[in-house]
């Protein structure tokens, strides 16, 4: 990995992954993992910082420095359990954070790239502590009598049910799918992030004490005013997340084989569809796929569809370096024999005689001035279209805010794109109701949507039990210190 | 978990199925919908709610076995649970005193069709019931539907029961014979879409319920998607119900067969495995 003259432990330990060529034709997942080994060769290169900024960097402010301690000196268990002080999926925060432009960008080794590997550590703790059982149920407050419903079992609302349980809360959750974790079980691929262990994080909070309601829409099958009338509940955390497909606009849309990514991703994971049979539910199995667009989403429903045996080509209007996708995602992408079609603009998706897709039909682009975002605009070169032969089309151009709760809860206040508008604490417009993650800010990531959640159980705990809230976890920054929490609203 | 309270074959193929969800139960009205798994490997199954009785919590739902998932849904047993069965879900039928209805009800839509007939009837409309099957063997809940109509008309393709024919046969004398405020026609695809035909020339607004193929059944994935007056639809959050006349009937067809070759592919196995 490195031919550095100086001493090799200076550099990151780099983390065993399955060979590209092989992983390719599989949905197993894609890094390794440390072993203890490495694990602590790594967690000795930390510094340990009187002040340290990574814990600044991240939304949930993890106290950095210790559990990277635990972990030198071995006590792998009480390491996770460290972290678990202030983040209930740290498994999942380790594989799924985009940590270079969070934690690690902060950590003050960054500016010579060396920065310490710390989603990898807090994996390691996690997964050490999951696969030898040695996961303990923390001391629970004791019962406080109030009962909280939280709507949505994704990221956002599982914190706000962690914490709150915790707290000495009656918590119940409501998830309209048959599977809780949201966006972790349908979104995110399995070679990403493997469901046994979403399911095991759920399961933790359940044997907290968490009940968990599932197939049950809120605005459906139970509103929020009956959450808060008939139902007895003393506050509602919504977090719904942002589930609404957005579809380009051009002609030929609706033709067999062009699918929203949350449609693929959904039938491919949550469905099992890359299972089908053994599973009922199918899919398009593309030979030649194009997936427009160049974030994240694209890069999951790329490399599913090149699991599923197709040649797959990311459609992007911009260039390599506009690309919201994280470079890791890109590269392992690229790894794998995804090809980049960069500056490429969808126009007309064509159909053959049964109505199924047979081509996308593309203009060339290039980049003029830069636009609001900062990003360079594409223009279209003229005279320069040209069709891509293909038969599967999966357009993951975005999500909206899905209508069916909001619109079905008088008192809650949106913004014109439909999201949630709530406070710095979450607190919505409409009494006693909470929201957070996706729905108030669009999509976003899942270590955001926890510390919403987290800010979310904080207000509440003190307007019910008039608990004063701390801005920072407690212990993870010391007394003289404050950050300015990264977390956008 | 929702228990299977009865389950029996009505006729050859299709059959009736009481539940016990009584959360359901308390907010379902006629033309809404549901999803029904029936078990962890099993599809999100769309089924309208065929019938509800708020007191006792119950749902009947009424379903064709046509392929793998509604072949499972036929096996299962009473005292049985389905792995998921979640709704009310869509918009229910506009149900107040239109004047004159007429409820067109083809095969197995004679389910779907029995509640909102029965809440026309209790709104003070005039109701006509006009109900199809293809032979006197198929035919169903003829006494259910006669008991909430003002006229009950029935016809099969074959003739083996009363009126030989179509059902848009007599739709059409009905149009001609007096005036009426509104249609619905729920049933097989082709046949929706030829009521839908017979009622244009008399400028009767007709509903039908559409049958996409679903997933989430929430609005999240876009693969209901219909186009309804040149526009694109969710049939899940937008529908199931929509104006027949704009409805793009080509394009529903089309993408009902998406999965054709995958689905032989599946009741294939389900069959073998059955036999095991
Ligand atoms: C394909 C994909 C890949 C991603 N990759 C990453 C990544 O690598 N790293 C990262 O940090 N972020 C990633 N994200 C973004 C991240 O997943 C989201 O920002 C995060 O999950 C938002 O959490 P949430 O709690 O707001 O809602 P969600 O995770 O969206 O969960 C919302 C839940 O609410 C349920 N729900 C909705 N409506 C109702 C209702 N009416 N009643 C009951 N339940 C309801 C839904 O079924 C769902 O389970 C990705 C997103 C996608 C789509
Ligand atoms: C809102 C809604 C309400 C419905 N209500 C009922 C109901 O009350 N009773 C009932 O029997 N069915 C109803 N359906 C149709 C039912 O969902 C399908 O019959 C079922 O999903 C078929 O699954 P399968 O695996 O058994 O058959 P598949 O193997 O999926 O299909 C077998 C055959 O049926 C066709 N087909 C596939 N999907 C559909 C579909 N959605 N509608 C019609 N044909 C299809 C296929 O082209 C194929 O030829 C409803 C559908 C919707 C969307
Ligand atoms: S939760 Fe995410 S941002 Fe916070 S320390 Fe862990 S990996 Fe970094
Ligand atoms: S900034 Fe980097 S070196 Fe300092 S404590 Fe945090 S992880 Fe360790
Ligand atoms: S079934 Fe997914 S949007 Fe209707």
């Amino acid at each position: 990995m490195t031919d550095a003259p100086k001493p090799k432990r200076k550099d990151r330990v780099p983390m065993p992954e399955q060979d590209p060529k092989v992983r390719a034709t599989n949905f197993l997942e894609v890094p390794l993992g440390y072993t203890p080994e490495m694990a602590v060769e790594e967690a000795k290169r930390c510094l340990q910082c009187k002040k340290p900024a990574c814990v600044c960097g991240c939304p949930v402010n993890i106290n950095i420095p210790g559990f990277i301690k635990l972990i030198a000196e071995e006590k792998f268990a009480e390491a996770a359990r460290k972290i678990k002080e202030t983040n209930a999926l740290p498994a999942v925060c380790g594989r799924v954070c985009p940590q270079e432009s969070q934690c690690e960008a902060q950590c003050v080794l960054n500016k010579a790239g060396r920065a310490i590997a710390i989603g990898r550590l807090e994996r390691f703790a996690a997964d050490f502590e999951r696969e030898n059982n040695l996961i303990q149920l923390p001391q629970k407050a004791k019962p406080n009598g109030k009962r909280i419903a939280v709507v949505g079992s994704g990221p956002s609302g599982l914190t706000v049910a962690g914490d709150m349980v915790l707290l000495g809360y009656d918590v119940t959750v409501f998830e309209a799918f048959h599977k809780p974790g949201g966006v972790l079980m349908y979104g995110i691929p399995e070679f990403r992030l493997p469901k046994a262990i979403v399911e095991k994080e759920v399961d933790y909070l359940v044997r907290l004490g968490v009940h968990l309601k599932l197939n049950e829409i809120a605005g459906k099958t139970v509103s929020v005013d009956e959450l808060l009338g008939e139902r007895g509940f003393d506050a509602v955390f919504i977090g719904v997340g942002a589930g609404l497909p957005k579809f380009l606009g051009i002609p030929g849309e609706n033709f067999g084989g062009m699918y929203s990514a949350n449609e693929y991703l959904t039938r491919s994971n949550l469905m099992k569809a890359y299972r089908f049979p053994e599973y009922d539910t199918p899919i398009v199995k593309g030979k030649k796929v194009c997936v427009i667009g160049g974030g994240n989403v694209a890069m999951d429903a790329a490399r599913t569809a090149l699991r599923l045996g197709g040649e797959v080509f990311i459609v992007y209007r911009r260039g390599r370096d506009e690309m919201p996708a994280r470079a890791e995602e890109i590269h392992h992408a690229e790894q794998e024999g995804v090809k980049l079609n960069l500056l490429t603009n969808p126009i007309e998706i064509l159909g053959n005689e049964n109505s199924m897709v047979k081509g996308l039909k593309c203009s060339r682009m290039e980049l003029g001035e830069p636009d609001e975002s900062g990003r360079r605009r594409p223009v279209t070169v003229p005279n320069s279209e040209f069709v891509i032969d293909c038969d599967l089309v999966i357009n993951a151009i975005g999500a909206g805010a899905n209508p069916l709760l909001t619109t079905s809860t008088p008192g809650l206040e949106l913004n014109k794109w439909g999201y949630i508008v709530a406070d710095e604490w979450g607190k919505t417009k409409k009494e006693g109701v909470w929201a957070g993650g996706d729905i108030v800010t669009g999509m976003a990531t899942v270590i955001e949507a926890m510390g919403a959640g987290k800010k979310s159980a904080m207000d509440m705990h003190e307007k019910l039990m008039g608990v004063k809230k701390v801005q920072q976890a407690p212990g993870a920054l010391p007394d003289d210190m404050t950050c300015e929490m990264p977390a956008k609203r | 978990m929702s228990k299977i309270l009865s389950m029996r074959e009505l006729v050859p193929t299709i059959f009736e199925a009481v539940v016990e969800a009584p959360e359901i139960a308390r907010k379902a009205k006629a033309g809404e919908f549901l999803v029904v798994m029936p078990d962890e490997k099993g599809e999100r199954v769309p089924l309208t709610i065929a019938d509800f009785d708020r007191e006792k919590g119950t749902i009947t739902i009424v379903f064709m076995a046509i392929g793998t998932s509604t072949y499972k849904l036929a096996a299962m047993k009473a005292g049985q649970s389905y792995y998921a069965f979640v709704g009310p879900l869509g918009h229910a039928s506009e149900i107040k005193n239109h004047g004159t209805v007429v409820l067109v009800a083809g095969g197995v839509g004679t389910a779907p069709i029995y509640p909102i007939a029965r809440e026309m009837k209790k709104a003070g409309n005039k109701v006509i019931c006009i109900q199809g099957a293809r032979t006197k063997d198929l035919l169903f809940w003829q006494d259910k539907i006669a008991t909430v109509c003002d006229e009950h008309i029935i016809t099969t393709d074959d003739g083996t029961f009363a009126r030989k024919g179509l059902v848009t046969e007599p739709l059409k004398e009905i149009c001609e014979r007096e005036k009426v405020a509104i249609v619905y026609a729920i049933g097989p695809v082709p046949m929706m879409k030829f009521c839908s035909l017979t009622t244009k020339p008399f400028g009767v607004k007709t509903i039908v319920s559409l049958n996409s193929i679903m997933i989430d059944a929430t609005g999240m994935c876009g693969g209901c998607r219909v186009n309804v007056g040149g526009e694109t639809k969710f049939t899940c959050v937008d529908g199931p119900e929509f104006d027949g006349h704009q409805v793009d009937w080509n394009l529903l067809t089309s993408r009902q067969k998406i999965y054709l070759a995958e689905e032989k592919c599946s009741l294939q196995k389900y069959v073998e495995e059955a036999k095991k």
